[in-house]
């Protein structure tokens, strides 16, 4: 451990001292603390953004999928509008310009604006698969579902919606590695991720190592979130439906 | 709420904005045609049906894959010094990465580009007595280019989206110019929203261009 400067992890971030408790919380941290801390903000980030995108992507791929013009202009707007400014750029307007604003919002942490910042770049991409999910089921769906009088909303909360979401999984899969992997950009903003950590245990000590760690942890990420979603995709997968071939 | 754009002026743009606007221009040019051409070769080798070029470029690819874009800038910015001897500036470092970076997924388009093309296609290129190179060259990459191209273009559009995170190594682009004027004049708030605006109205009307490209091809198909 010694020779490949890995007792580095064991040390603590103030007097470089070998601590016996590597993952000890109290007094000092130690750069193994710091580096999975770092890592959970990160995941946090990434899972918290993730729920934001879903619920706003889901209504507004909904919405542009309706029969009314001024709801479909509305999500057109909300997707072009997200999609086409960088993240990072997205970040400082949530850092900068949105408490502006908005006040109330200058006390909150830049955390919470790091996941609504990337919820909601995220959540253009989401609309954009859920309407495809939508419009790849035959049109017949939508009025038989209206013919057997379902209201519009139940024929979307019963017809279409439960097999859009079967269909749209597997793309999902890789928006949620991407959400992990854009999780980084919020560095920008001082959140405290693994790019942070990277960056600043780098400084301190060897970047090399401390650059390696970060990145092991991104490729442990990725791995177990597309085991989950291909285990998630076989228990969901429409049979005869070409989302259904493994 | 206090925003007032009155101390922005076109000297002000030119001074600061315009540089990093070529730079950023300039990476996307370089890192499309360089990405394409090596994302090129890493598809073919992919669908060689060699192991021995398989995988390394599976591995490649799915490496490169696997890592956030700023984890990658912060590497090659770090390592590059290191493996030639000699310092070379963020920017260098940013053509350098982002080429290597985005044929990873240039490799992707291009592979299923080739995949659209049918078997018969290469059938009939080996039946005329043409070789492998010659196959490739004149029958098959010049129709899954065509059939990618809406793709390609839209992963370049987002390239130029990805070039605003050079930030991670200080190179000066088009962000950073509107940052520091931001910074030197303390008008954070104001030059950001200028920021996202001059990113959107390029972004959009490149999407909407390729929107209209992919139209035409498809009536000529």
């Amino acid at each position: 451990m010694a020779i490949l400067g890995l007792d580095i992890f064991c040390r603590d971030t103030v007097d470089k001292e070998l601590v016996a408790n590597c993952l000890r919380s109290g007094g000092d941290t130690t750069y193994l603390h710091w580096l999975l801390t770092a890592w959970g903000t990160a995941l946090a980030l990434a899972a918290l953004a993730l729920v934001v995108a879903l619920v706003l992507g889901v209504l507004i791929g909904i919405l542009r999928t309706t029969p009314s013009r001024g709801l479909t202009a509305f999500g057109e707007v909300w997707t072009e509008f997200f999609r086409n400014i960088p993240l990072i750029v997205q970040l400082f307007v949530w850092y900068y310009v949105v408490p502006e604003l908005i006040p109330p919002l200058k006390a909150v942490p830049a955390f919470v604006l790091a996941f609504l910042g990337l919820g909601f770049f995220t959540s253009a991409r989401i609309s954009e698969q859920i309407k495809a999910g939508i419009n790849t089921l035959s049109r017949g769906q939508r009025y038989a579902g209206l013919a057997v009088g379902f209201t519009l909303p139940q024929t979307y909360r019963y017809v279409l919606l439960p097999m859009a979401f079967r269909i749209i999984i597997p793309p999902l899969t890789s928006e949620s590695m991407n959400i992990v992997k854009n999780s980084s950009v919020a560095f920008a903003i001082t959140v405290p991720e693994l790019i942070m950590f990277a960056r600043q245990a780098g400084e301190e000590t060897s970047p090399g190592l401390m650059f390696g760690a970060a990145t092991i942890l991104y490729f442990i990420s990725a791995f177990v979130i597309n085991r989950f979603m291909k285990w998630v995709e076989v228990q969901v997968r429409v049979p005869g439906m070409i989302g259904g071939k493994s | 709420m206090n925003i007032d754009f009155s101390f922005l002026n076109w000297e002000l743009i030119r001074a600061y904005v315009a540089n990093g606007f070529i730079f950023s221009v300039q990476l996307t040019l370089i890192a499309m045609v360089g990405g394409i051409a090596l994302g090129t070769l890493l598809a073919l080798m992919r669908l060689s049906g060699k192991k021995a070029l398989e995988v390394p470029a599976t591995l490649y690819v799915d490496t490169l894959r696997s890592i956030p874009l700023v984890m990658v800038l912060m590497w090659f910015f770090l390592l590059i010094p290191f493996l030639i001897g000699r310092s070379i500036g963020a920017e260098l470092s940013a053509i350098i990465t982002f080429t290597l970076f985005e044929a990873a997924y240039f490799s992707e388009i291009m592979r299923a580009g080739i995949q659209s093309v049918s078997k018969g296609q290469v059938h009939a290129g080996y039946a005329t007595g043409m070789s492998y190179r010659q196959t490739m060259q004149l029958v098959v990459l010049p129709q899954a280019f065509r059939n990618m191209l809406p793709v390609l273009l839209t992963q370049t559009i987002i390239l130029f989206q990805d070039t605003s995170l050079v930030y991670a190594i200080g190179a000066y682009d088009l962000l950073k110019g509107f940052e520091s004027v931001g910074r030197n004049f303390n008008r954070p708030v104001e030059t950001t929203l200028l920021a996202a605006a001059v990113y959107f109205v390029i972004c959009f009307s490149l999407s909407m261009l390729v929107k209209q490209l992919q139209r035409r091809i498809q009536i000529i198909r």
